[in-house]
């Protein structure tokens, strides 16, 4: 069945690059003005974060996002219904990223038909055990046409990537170090040895880089080492500080290099 | 017969589990896959009831407190874990874990806090076995239980602010987990509750069931049978009336009662009444009962008592308030407020604002008068002065 992250890494197998954003933030209905300025400056794939009141696994950016987010009043409702009525001119593939209490309490069935309805090709909920996701709920997501994406990290033993391989459709999250999101470290010798770690296994999922993803230099190295590289808080950084969704979008990516270290590696 | 164990995967019924990211991952699963191995060996077992015994002060006395049980009409016994080294049950559990992190080669310990006491008992802890420290603590935990942020600093560790959403115990929680994700290695996280993924709220349970051991052994002697009519205790996250049910929890003829937050009433939003107004969700990496929106987002608690002020429980609790093995009632703060100073005044213990919700439940369930009532009087009230003062200045003129 036609799915777009499908039909995307089998088009281009290097150089993607995914952006996440959170739902709600700057304003409310900022949802489709950032997608649409996304696309236009060549993102590959967007991660549309549904905002939860404690995002454990999140550094101080996407924390205090989704604090603005949920104040201006975002829920899953609300969000589905932004994305019906851009669903018709949006050809990014988008994948929903969140939390899983609040999608628990929408209904996991409920929220999988209606992700799909709305053209969503993927959903990522890092505190979804595997055991549960096999169990109870594969079968709605499956069902649905949505892939379902699971992280790994350094300190995945071999086995288990193996059988997150096996379960992951679409590709596999690689968090690049064991931090939250948002650290500004820069690309160590033992998560370069990683990366190529994941890519000497020849899983069968195409790899994205996330977590750490913040200038020309960590891009280049993600590009370099797997299939594609994730960014989020750096871009929700550029919208705290410029409102304006176009012109901050437009100047990230112009700092990002992003146009340049394409044309260099591919 | 039902049982109360939770499952290899950490289930009460449906109530408990792991849900974690998977930067967590290795850590659970290290805890998950040693500590039982851990707990039972003979040399833990050994240091464990060596530290308990010389170092906590155990066993802790089961004292019959004659005025308040004239006043009730039943034989009320208050099993005194107050008189527990640092003042509360809370070390129990972080002498247990401290142990076994030492086994698994931590040597840096981290904690969350609410009222002040899990962080000083587990600053204490550290101390004495050599072991860096850090405790999380909400900001507005931080104002209202300074005493306990200057014994944490006193005993060496470090005090960190939760400055995000409600600045109380769930925030604390919240940037313990987030440091753990990024310090796996050499960290341990000493949760100090029945509560967080598993095997935490089973291991919790285990390491404070001492305290219902120990009330057994002591009802024997005391009253020639070893099954009280009723056990009472206060749940935030549920440790000392996990600890306070654990033997009873296969012996029906026990009464398990719990007395939790309702702060300024459950009607009036303002409340930590979990078991009473909340429902099944996930919080701080487990299935359990919450306070949440309809979009699911987690509410902020409110309570007079920091130890109490927490959105979720322990899933423990959740499986016996849903099986109605364990009644569970809300006290308001007002009502504890009572209650700590009738058992100041009438037995000349002044009990901390947590026990107290316990405390509160004695006029309430209606006795009759040859009941064994155990209430697990779980800390001192010396950090809750300053609360006690503003709400009885006129008993305080002295002051």
């Amino acid at each position: 069945m036609y799915n777009r992250i499908t039909q995307l890494f089998e088009r281009q197998r290097s150089s993607i690059l995914s952006i996440f954003f959170t739902a709600g933030f700057p304003e409310l209905n900022s949802t489709a003005r950032i997608i649409y300025a996304l696309e236009q400056n060549g993102v590959d794939l967007i991660e549309v974060g549904i905002p939860y009141s404690d995002p454990l696994a999140d550094g101080p950016v996407i924390q205090e996002t989704s604090t603005v987010a949920l104040r201006n009043g975002m829920t899953i409702d609300t969000l589905f219904h932004q994305l019906d009525e851009l669903s018709s001119e949006v050809h990014v593939p988008l994948i929903l990223m969140g939390y899983l209490n609040p999608v628990l309490q929408y209904g996991m069935e409920r929220f999988c038909q209606r992700a799909a309805k709305c053209g969503v090709s993927g959903v990522i909920l890092p505190d979804l055990p595997l055991d549960e996701y096999e169990g109870l709920y594969r079968q709605h997501f499956e069902g649905n046409n949505l892939k379902f994406i699971f992280l790994v990290t350094p300190a995945t033993s071999t086995d288990r990537i193996r059988r997150i391989d096996s379960i992951s459709s679409g590709f596999i999250y690689a968090v690049s170090s064991s931090s939250t999101t948002g650290k500004e470290d820069g690309f160590s010798s033992s998560q370069v040895e990683y990366l190529e770690r994941l890519k000497s296994m020849r899983l069968r999922n195409p790899l994205m880089v996330g977590f750490g993803i913040h200038s020309p230099e960590t891009l280049r190295h993600a590009f370099t080492h797997v299939h594609g590289a994730i960014i989020g808080s750096a871009y929700l950084k550029c919208l705290q500080n410029n409102p304006d969704v176009a012109e901050a979008t437009r100047t990230f990516f112009e700092r990002l290099g992003y146009a340049g270290i394409r044309k260099s590696i591919s | 017969m039902t049982s109360y164990q939770p499952n290899a995967r950490g289930y009460y019924g449906s109530f408990g589990g792991a849900y974690i990211p998977e930067m967590l991952h290795r850590n659970i699963e290290e805890l998950q896959a040693n500590y039982l191995k851990i707990i039972n060996s003979e040399a833990f077992q050994k240091e464990f009831a060596s530290l308990l015994a010389d170092y906590v002060g155990r066993p802790t006395p089961l004292f019959l407190a004659r005025n308040l049980s004239e006043k009730y009409k039943a034989r009320i016994y208050l099993k005194r874990e107050d008189l527990c080294h640092t003042g509360a049950h809370k070390l129990n559990n972080v002498v247990g874990q401290v142990l076994l992190a030492q086994r698994l080669g931590k040597r840096h310990i981290i904690a969350e806090t609410g009222a002040g006491q899990h962080g000083v008992a587990t600053a204490t802890v550290c101390a004495l076995m050599g072991l860096r420290c850090t405790v999380f603590m909400g900001a507005k935990d931080i104002q209202r239980q300074q005493p306990n942020v200057l014994r944490m600093k006193m005993l060496g560790a470090d005090v960190i602010a939760a400055n995000s959403g409600s600045q109380t115990l769930k925030d604390a929680t919240n940037e313990a987990i987030r440091y753990w994700i990024n310090h796996p290695d050499e960290t341990h996280y000493v949760i100090g509750s029945t509560i967080g993924p598993h095997p935490y709220p089973d291991m919790v349970a285990r390491f404070q069931s001492v305290i219902s051991y120990e009330i057994r052994e002591q009802l024997l002697a005391k009253e020639g049978c070893e099954s009280p009519n009723y056990v009472i205790a206060c749940v935030g996250g549920g440790s000392n009336a996990a600890g306070a049910f654990y033997h009873f929890l296969s012996d029906s003829r026990v009464k398990l009662i719990g007395a939790e937050a309702a702060g300024e009433g459950i009607e009036t939003g303002k409340t930590a009444a979990t078991l009473t107004i909340g429902s099944e969700g996930i919080i701080h990496g487990c299935r359990t009962l919450l306070m949440q929106t309809p979009d699911g987002q987690i509410e902020e608690a409110h309570s007079v008592s920091a130890g109490l002020d927490y959105p979720g429980v322990g899933p423990l609790h959740a499986f016996l308030c849903r099986s109605q093995r364990a009644r569970y009632y809300p006290i308001t703060d007002a009502e504890a407020l009572n209650a700590a100073f009738e058992l100041s005044r009438t037995e000349g213990i002044i009990p901390a604002l947590e026990s107290a919700h316990a405390l509160a439940l004695l006029p309430k369930i209606g006795f009759e008068p040859d009941d064994i009532v155990v209430v697990n009087l779980s800390g001192r009230g010396d950090k809750d002065l300053e609360t006690y003062r503003g709400h009885f200045l006129r008993e305080f003129t002295c002051l």
